[in-house]
């Protein structure tokens, strides 16, 4: 027998005796997000290129204020203050954000791959003290379900632009049904948006998870099953719905920017 | 047969370090296997809890290359080829010597949880009836054999020792199973927040991971419960909906 001298403890940051490749997962999750961040960031603060005819850009969905047709209160009031830059996604991405930035699956993930609080599992951490999500300012997460209130009401709206992208304006004014190549890529993202969105934790404790009789819940036993069944994936759901919902918005860009002719499918 | 090497930490609360020892492993070994054939050839006096065996007692819990695993329910033949094998004794509790750890703080946090406290019975030959989709639910919770795993990897506990304020994700899992229990009416909820802390838990789900018996730990104990705390503390429209019940009543 051979005595090797070591310490049985791992604290440190990155500090761990892991043999496998911990560091993945975060680094996958950390650029994912950045991506996100970054390209939604910047096609929000375009305020252009964000309808092509029938279709409307996700990010900019409701369209509160703006030039396009799609605007529900027509152009942007005569108040807006000239030095504050206006994109009407500025208007209203503020909910969709805060719903994601509180997701109980992307809590989780960022607090690894952003906070390293940990790294991963059974790995070193940088920082001694930790307060978790008992006191602010992490407490406020709790506010999720608010965000999953407002979710719901703009998939209503997303909805309502799917329904919208079936009707076609002709060379002759003549307004015709049709489906597009842009159609199926706005009703994927409403489906993919209404799993992540139907799935959620706080959605599945409204539907009985907190009820000690779930059949006492408004919809039932089958409306609990439904959701925890689309709780199950609720990661992949998250990860589908975000990248889906970047590409809509890449799609209506390249189609207004005339990169791309939008192909008529019916 | 195959030799392999083993790093096994040797020691107890004053110090140690990992020893060496090489040992013939044959198909279908567990870890386990080899730590008793090392006992037996090389280290009589290594002191290793098991007893099972089959993966259901837990007494066998430790790190395997630095993960949190049942000594028995880790083959062999999943260890990297060429590679030795460190053993070491689990970090949320104290060690007592080699791989085997002092529990006990968990059997003092089990007491501190309301116990279960049913209803009256539904009917006169003192039954209850309960629907078949609310047991299943709890049913889950139930498959916990208490290896610790969970509060071992847990880095509320492992790395921040917070083991005064922090019950851990294996009572989160003997909370949800009281506590949404159809019969049970007592109210833990409030504990949960001010003394349990529940809010410490940031959702990392490594405590489901880890799982020996694939318990949902995070997603179908821990976040109800986070909800629920929700429900009581921290949704103003609720409590606002409380108070007007209250006043009609």
């Amino acid at each position: 027998m051979a005595q090797a001298a070591s310490s049985l403890t791992t604290q440190g940051f990155g500090r761990t005796r892991r043999r496998d490749r911990w560091w993945v997962t975060p680094l996958a999750i950390f650029l994912g997000l950045s991506g996100f961040v970054v390209y939604s960031t910047w096609a929000a603060f375009q305020g252009e290129h964000y309808h092509f005819g029938s279709y409307l850009s996700p990010f900019y969905s409701p369209e509160i204020f703006g030039s396009s047709p799609h605007s529900l209160f027509g152009a942007v009031p005569a108040a807006w203050p000239v030095w504050l830059p206006f994109s009407p996604a500025l208007l209203i991405l503020w909910a969709p954000a805060g719903f994601r930035f509180t997701c109980y699956y992307y809590r989780g993930s960022y607090y690894k791959a952003f906070w390293a609080d940990p790294p991963a599992c059974a790995v070193g951490e940088p920082r001694k003290g930790y307060r978790g999500e008992n006191s602010f300012p992490l407490v406020i997460q709790n506010v999720h379900r608010y965000f999953l209130y407002l979710a719901l009401i703009f998939l209503v709206f997303l909805s309502l632009d799917v329904w919208n992208a079936l009707w076609f304006t002709g060379a002759d004014g003549q307004v015709a049904f049709g489906i597009g190549v842009g159609t199926l890529v706005l009703a994927i993202n409403v489906v993919l948006l209404g799993g992540y969105a139907l799935g959620c934790h706080s959605m599945r404790h409204l539907m009985g998870g907190g009820k000690d009789h779930v059949g006492d819940a408004v919809f039932g036993r089958a409306g609990y099953r439904c959701v925890s069944c689309l709780n199950r994936g609720h990661m992949r759901w998250a990860w589908a719905s975000l990248f889906w919902v970047a590409f809509s918005d890449f799609y209506v860009r390249m189609c207004s920017m005339g990169v791309i002719a939008d192909w008529r499918i019916l | 047969m195959k030799p392999v090497t083993f790093n096994v930490w040797r020691g107890d609360a004053d110090g140690g370090a990992f020893a060496t020892y090489e040992t013939e492993i044959s198909e279908g070994m567990v870890v386990l296997d080899a730590v008793h054939r090392i006992q037996a050839e090389s280290a009589p006096d290594l002191a290793v809890r098991w007893n099972c065996k089959a993966g259901k007692c837990g007494s066998c819990s430790a790190e395997v290359n630095g993960a949190p695993r049942l000594m028995c329910m880790t083959r062999m033949d999943d260890m990297p080829d060429g590679e030795p094998v460190r053993v070491e004794p689990m970090k949320s509790f104290p060690l007592i010597r080699d791989l085997v750890t002092d529990v006990s703080w968990n059997f003092e946090v089990k007491k501190k949880i309301r116990p279960f406290k049913p209803r009256p019975p539904d009917a006169d030959d003192g039954t209850w009836r309960m629907s078949q989709d609310d047991v299943d639910r709890v049913q889950e919770f139930r498959k916990c054999i208490e290896c610790y795993l969970c509060q071992d990897v847990c880095h509320v506990l492992r790395e921040h020792q917070l083991h005064d304020g922090f019950i851990g994700p294996r009572f989160f899992v003997h909370a949800a199973a009281l506590e949404m229990h159809p019969l049970d009416t007592e109210d833990r909820v409030e504990e949960l927040a001010a003394t349990q802390g529940i809010g410490y838990c940031n959702i990392t789900k490594c405590c489901t991971a880890v799982c020996p018996e694939h318990i949902t730990i995070t997603d179908n104990a821990i976040i109800p419960l986070k909800e629920r705390v929700v429900d009581d503390l921290y949704d103003p429209i609720r409590r606002l909906f409380r108070v007007f019940r209250r006043k009609r009543t």
